[in-house]
């Protein structure tokens, strides 16, 4: 008897595993024609609800379900959504917007132009300290009139049409923090935390012509980034933005399409300029003329990559500066001299503070370590986690140096240039300097548009002059995508456009 | 009864102690929860809002006991980074997780019982050799890394599993239990080759016994000896070394789901760690903690169902 009992036992654990190895003979199930899986590097750990979402991460998968009453196309113009048209008065005070007839919420209801005003209101409260977009501080009023929505500003803005991207959702809805209800083309379906996020085509789309391709899209959360071209490779996942170049090199060409474009982001190691001795110019000067990007960017990205001279890219067109990427070419002596100038003849020692999940980020301050190196300035690399950087560096303002990537959070120009201005709560190097601040008012108000553009360039002139940072470069970005699809289109916004995509023939 | 009773104290206790520990060793690192969820566009009226919200301006002590008193209600809270209710957050995990630790605890001991009790058998015979030799080089892989391997054999070479290709088990339970069983081999592996070398070295201590001695004298084969009368010894510091590892692979799992991309238990507590996300955190180390615990007690009763001179009423 006893010796049946520790026998059978072992049998009897065997038949689970045996049970798992027959289940697997029926494995691999290969989805049908119209889905697709796109590769997300980190899960929507955010609220759904668009007015408070912060996560780029986020927003950038949101971007497929939720529309403003205008929206950006992929050239960086906004196009009409919810809204028909708009009409922007000469003083740039009013913008009144016409409703497009027939637009439907996921949920079946039309929107109405209720709705619309219970948005804008909704991140223009003030109620909580400061609106949920900033930049709706400036709103005097919202009104409806027949078939119009109209805002009043109290100060003239050409540029806040960029802020009109605003997602339009149901007054109804009573859960926009789990349950994302909107007008664009992909309809929430369900999450599952770190798993995924998954969306269905929206049939009821107001715009035929752009609805949607692909039936059932599923947002899959990448769990380890290091191996993700076996999972490409596999047939796990089908698309994947920002994918390392070296995960990159490793797809086979016959099936995978690699994308290349720019990140849309200003990569510099940013200054504290509170501090000493970063408070000194021509210590910030010496730091400038002590770097090459190039060797940066071979060393970070196989020399891919564009250089920057200031806090602005490319993607900008007539705002960006080519020129402002030679105020300072590499010049070791030059850069020693101005130490000594600057009472540090025989260098210093310093900190720089970087997240230690960017990778290019870490890279990038490694080589400036060693470049420093050669004028006798000492980097030390602290590598902190993200969530302490956050509160350190970026809130705190407590670091010397870091090496970051700084967006845009919406296409103006503003957006990457006001968090210099003395007292941005964004201005988180402490640069300060009257006649930045007074460039800056004078182009925010600006109503002409060459006046502005001459203003904002100023600005620029004045951050790279002064060597408010040490300016890298806008980083590389790269997108691999499945032969199976094709019409993945880059904005020079944080977006990952799903509807554009469509089965190739 | 009274046993029962002792136990369940002991244990609340020691999930008390190693929450409250956890809790406070939270506040002491760097990082807050209100500006990991605003990121960037943080300001300060936003900021103070939200901590006032979450309730993150009263003193750790207090928010500590809150949420004690609320656990023991059964609510476990609202994730503060995804808004949903903690406990549907994890409860859908619990079973990858579980399965995880489960089949590694099956494989462990299929592999490790029958290569035990063969080696000991043959010991210094070719396949004895083999095996202990082979043995020795597994021991010292760490499972993330026999994880990596198997993925590189079992994934991209002989490809009989698509890496990273987990499917959900509420989709397909059969496929689910496939692509578990080569992170459960990772977990397995390693600790099971420890378990064959105890195993061996526990039997082979054994066959000079006197019983041993008798037993055969009374006309039973090798089999029968070992089966009947030398496992029933030599497998009570097995089952020590096998309870011990099973709290292992739980803990262990966290890792392995990193490099399989298992969206278990494992893979929220890394990420709410770096979000700062409290509720989801102090849960999970409710729930394993609990699991640690209740698997030593069963390793407390098999040993006195197996050795009868061992009981826990007195002790």
């Amino acid at each position: 008897m006893k010796k049946t009992t520790l026998r059978g036992l072992l049998l009897l654990l065997m038949i689970p595993v045996l049970a798992v190895a027959l289940c697997g003979c029926s494995g691999d199930k290969k989805g049908k024609g119209s889905s697709i899986v796109v590769g997300i590097p980190q899960d929507l750990e955010d609220s759904l609800d668009p007015h408070k979402v912060e996560a780029a991460g986020t927003k950038e998968v949101l971007f497929n379900i939720f529309e403003g009453l205008i929206k950006p196309d992929s050239n960086g113009d906004f196009i009409p959504a919810v809204a028909q048209s708009y009409e922007v008065s000469d003083d740039a005070l009013t913008y009144t917007f016409t409703l497009r007839d027939g637009v439907k919420f996921h949920d079946g209801s039309t929107v109405t132009l209720q709705d619309v005003k219970y948005s804008i209101d909704r991140c223009a409260d003030t109620s909580g300290g400061s609106p949920l977009v900033a930049a709706y501080s400036n709103i005097k009023d919202t009104q409806i009139d027949g078939n119009n929505f109209i805002i009043h500003l109290n100060e003239p803005d050409t540029e806040f049409l960029a802020y009109m991207t605003t997602a339009i959702i149901p007054e109804s809805n009573k859960n926009p923090d789990t349950n994302p209800v909107g007008t664009g083309p992909y309809m929430f379906v369900s999450r599952s935390p770190q798993e995924n996020f998954i969306v269905k085509k929206f049939d009821d789309y107001y715009d035929k012509d752009h609805a949607a391709h692909i039936e059932n899209v599923t947002f899959k959360v990448i769990g380890n980034m290091d191996t993700v071209a076996m999972e490409l490779q596999s047939g796990a996942i089908d698309l994947l933005a920002r994918i390392p170049s070296t995960q990159a090199e490793l797809l086979d060409k016959n099936e995978f399409t690699i994308l290349e474009e720019t990140m849309n982001l200003v990569q510099a190691l940013y200054l504290n300029n509170a501090e000493a001795p970063f408070d000194n110019v021509k210590v910030r000067q010496a730091l400038c003329y002590a770097i090459d990007p190039a060797e940066i960017m071979l060393f970070v990205s196989d020399g891919k990559g564009t250089e920057i001279g200031s806090s602005m890219f490319p993607a900008f067109g007539k705002y960006y500066m080519e020129e402002l990427n030679d105020t300072y070419n590499q010049d070791l002596d030059k850069a020693k001299q101005l130490l000594s100038e600057a009472g540090y003849p025989d260098g210093f020692s310093f900190d720089i503070t970087v997240a230690s999940n960017y990778t290019q980020h870490v890279d990038t301050a490694q080589v400036l370590s060693d470049e420093f190196a050669k004028i006798g300035v000492t980097a030390n690399i602290k590598l902190v986690e993200w969530d302490s950087w956050l509160s350190d560096v970026y809130n705190d303002r407590k670091f010397q140096s870091t090496v970051v990537g700084v967006d845009a959070s919406s296409l103006t120009a503003s957006a990457l240039l006001q968090r210099f201005t003395s007292d941005s709560s964004k201005n988180f190097i402490n640069y300060s300097n009257p006649a930045y601040d007074e460039a800056f008012a004078k182009a925010k108000t600006a109503t002409d548009e060459d006046e502005k553009t001459k203003y904002y360039k100023e600005c620029e002139r004045i951050l790279s002059e002064d060597a408010a940072n040490v300016y890298i470069q806008d980083l590389p970005e790269f997108v691999a995508i499945s032969n199976k699809f094709t019409g993945y289109e880059f904005y020079p916004l944080y977006v990952q456009d799903i509807a554009k995509i469509r089965p190739a023939d | 009864m009274r046993y029962a009773l002792k136990k369940i104290v002991t244990m609340m206790i020691t999930v008390i102690v190693v929450t409250l520990f956890v809790y406070i060793a939270f506040n002491l690192i760097s990082g807050d929860p209100a500006i990991s969820m605003l990121g960037t566009n943080a300001t300060p009226e936003r900021l103070n809002a939200l901590r006032e919200e979450l309730h993150l301006n009263d003193p750790v002590i207090v928010r500590y006991f809150r949420w004690l008193i609320a656990l023991f209600k059964g609510d476990m809270g609202v994730s503060y980074s995804y808004r949903i209710d903690v406990s549907t957050m994890i409860f859908d995990k619990i079973p990858v997780t579980a399965t995880m630790a489960a089949m590694s605890f099956i494989l462990m001991i299929v592999i490790s019982i029958p290569l035990g009790i063969h080696t000991s058998k043959y010991q210094g015979g070719v396949l004895d050799r083999i095996i202990m030799i082979l043995n020795q080089i597994i021991m010292s892989i760490p499972p993330f890394f026999s994880g990596i391997l198997i993925t590189l054999i079992f994934g991209r070479i002989l490809k009989i599993f698509t890496p990273g290709g987990y499917v959900s088990y509420s989709n397909d339970f059969g496929g689910f239990l496939w692509y578990m069983f080569f992170p459960s081999l990772a977990i397995a592996l390693p600790k099971a080759t420890m378990a064959v070398k105890l195993l061996r070295g526990s039997l082979i201590s054994e066959y000079n016994m006197d019983y041993v001695r008798t037993a055969y004298s009374k006309g039973n084969t090798t089999n029968g000896v070992i089966y009947n009368h030398m496992l029933k010894n030599a497998i009570l510091p097995v089952i020590t070394f096998l309870g011990m590892a099973l709290t292992d692979i739980i803990a262990g799992s966290i890792i392995v789901e990193q490099v399989f991309g298992i969206p278990g238990l494992g893979r929220i507590l890394l990420t709410s760690i770096s979000n700062r996300d409290y509720p989801v955190v102090m849960a999970i180390i409710v729930i394993i903690s609990f699991m640690v615990l209740v698997v030593n007690m069963l390793v407390d009763i098999i040993y006195s169902l197996i050795d009868p001179r061992i009981s826990f009423e007195d002790k």
